[in-house]
């Protein structure tokens, strides 16, 4: 399994591609890295998109993951605005939507994901955008400015950032969320409730518990969101944010074995022993919980790009990491470790009316499996420790903030 | 241009230039030096990007603003020590030429 001198095709040339293509020559591979990305620009962080970029802060070099000359100095082979639209498993090669064939011994995808579309009529009207890539971001851009109606689709954490970014440009932002609170799959209710007061102050419009019945417009241009309930919020642009799907419909058609994402284990194997996948396209083992997932988050790129390059290196497999995600919305900084699996308990620390607490949440026999932590940087930092560690506690003694974190944590 | 020394916990040593005005948890991303993640991409989000300040280039870096993110951060990141930074918060000036830093075991 480490022979570094064979030959590595990655597909998909975002978060998880760069960082695996990256750590390679980090562990010594040797032979060709090729790195085969759709989009026309090398990996970039996605993360800003919704936040720093959208509002026109930061340049693209900062932007980039590695600076573009970092792709030739270490002999790595970057073909952008490429697609892979075939794997021919027997002859281990992928073929190009430019006709070219790449011969593998390795094949790592990391194919990602794509925003859900919304099926109503008149989805297919200009001013309806997805954000998923810098060209969404910078098509948006230019749209979020002084006096410009948003009508957000969707009320999960692109949705909610990109709310934040259109107030602070100036924008006039309606929300509109099919369940009965903000963030409702991604979240517990002390959170939701927080951030819909937040964007509400912001002057964020939010309408719950509604479901969008088709986009009207004028001149096939976006004017108007149609709800079930006969109500129509007039706008000049839509953002559709409700989730995103693996891309893993070029696995399936190879015959990989497939389940809401690629399946893979701890080094990133699927069902094919000379294909692996990393990050948002794989159903990945989450070792502390005792079952499996999809995670679509920066930390999880990373992590498994770090198990693939470790294993086609030879090196020993990394420690398993607590997942992890983080969120940006004016001045708050949310960040989450952990996942709230088989909680009965719930315990909040610190006064959320103040814009700073925590949201521990605790197993049957006191076991911390998840912390979500608001403007509480030593909270998320102590939570996530403490769940790796698989720590127990008492909720009572979390929520006393007469407790210092420390004592709780050690 | 200002040159940092990279320690890896294996005492392997990497010097690379980092422009002033990049930090130095980038300057070690740009050229590959193993040993800093870097999840939230110096948003001190993370504290995957931890160090330890050599003790002749501590005055001069100084230590984390006493109640600041990155403080509340590395008081909980394993393995922290007193001259622990996190190296997206160290912007690169003139001043610290020949800078060295050493990581710690792991980032988790």
């Amino acid at each position: 399994m480490s022979d570094t001198s064979a030959r590595a095709v990655i597909v998909g040339a975002g978060h998880a591609g760069g960082s695996a293509a990256a750590l390679l020559r980090q562990y010594g591979w040797q032979g060709p890295v090729t790195l085969i990305g759709s989009e026309p620009v090398p990996p970039y962080q996605r993360p800003p998109l919704s936040k720093a970029w959208l509002k026109g802060e930061g340049n693209f070099a900062d932007l980039l993951l590695r600076p573009a000359a970092f792709y030739e100095t270490n002999r790595i082979d970057l073909r952008l605005a490429n697609e892979v639209t075939e794997i021919d498993r027997s002859d281990k090669t992928v073929k190009l939507s430019t006709g070219e064939h790449a011969a593998y011994d390795h094949l790592i995808l990391a194919t990602g994901c794509h925003a859900r579309p919304l099926h109503v009529p008149g989805h297919d009207l200009a001013g309806i955008v997805a954000l998923r890539t810098l060209g969404d971001a910078d098509r948006l851009r230019p749209l979020l400015r002084q006096g410009m109606r948003i009508a957000i689709i969707g009320a999960g954490y692109i949705g909610l950032e990109v709310a934040a970014s259109a107030r602070i440009l100036g924008a006039d932002v309606t929300v509109i969320e099919r369940e009965s609170r903000v963030l409702a799959r991604v979240a517990s209710i002390p959170l939701s409730d927080f951030f819909q007061r937040r964007h509400a102050a912001a002057g964020v419009h939010i309408i719950m518990d509604a479901a969008v019945e088709a986009f009207g417009g004028v001149g096939g241009q976006v004017t108007a969101v149609r709800l079930a309930d006969g109500n129509r919020i007039p706008c000049d642009v839509a953002l559709i944010g409700i989730g995103a799907a693996p891309n893993d419909a070029l696995a399936r058609r190879a015959g990989l074995a497939c389940d809401n994402g690629i399946i893979v284990d701890l080094a990133t194997r699927t069902s094919d022993p000379a294909i692996r996948a990393i990050g948002d396209c794989t159903h990945r083992p989450l070792p502390l919980y005792h079952r499996t997932g999809r995670l679509e988050s920066v930390p999880n790129a990373i992590e498994q790009a770090k198990q693939v390059a470790a294993d086609l290196c030879g090196r020993p497999p990394p420690a398993p990491e607590v997942p992890w995600f983080w969120s940006d919305q004016y001045e708050v900084r949310l960040q989450i470790a952990g996942l709230p699996f088989e909680t009965t308990e719930t315990a909040v620390r610190g006064d959320p009316s103040a814009e700073s607490f925590a949201v521990f949440h605790l197993a049957g026999d006191g076991t911390i499996q998840a912390v979500e932590a608001i403007n509480a940087p030593a909270e998320f930092m102590a939570g996530r420790m403490m769940i790796a560690r698989r720590r127990q506690a008492v909720a009572a003694r979390l929520r006393d903030v007469s407790c210092s974190i420390r004592e709780l944590a050690t | 241009m200002p040159k940092v020394t990279y320690v890896e916990y294996n005492d392997a040593e990497h010097t690379v230039d980092v422009p002033i005005g990049t930090t130095v948890m980038r300057g070690a991303v740009d050229n590959n030096v193993p040993g800093i993640d870097a999840d939230c991409g110096g948003e001190c989000a993370c504290a995957t990007c931890h160090v330890y300040i050599d003790a002749a280039w501590l005055a001069k870096v100084g230590l984390p603003v006493p109640g600041s993110q990155e403080a509340a951060m590395l008081s909980f990141a394993a393995v922290a020590q007193p001259d622990s930074r996190l190296s997206c918060q160290i912007t690169m000036t003139p001043d610290l030429d020949g800078l060295l830093v050493r990581m710690p075991e792991g980032q988790h």
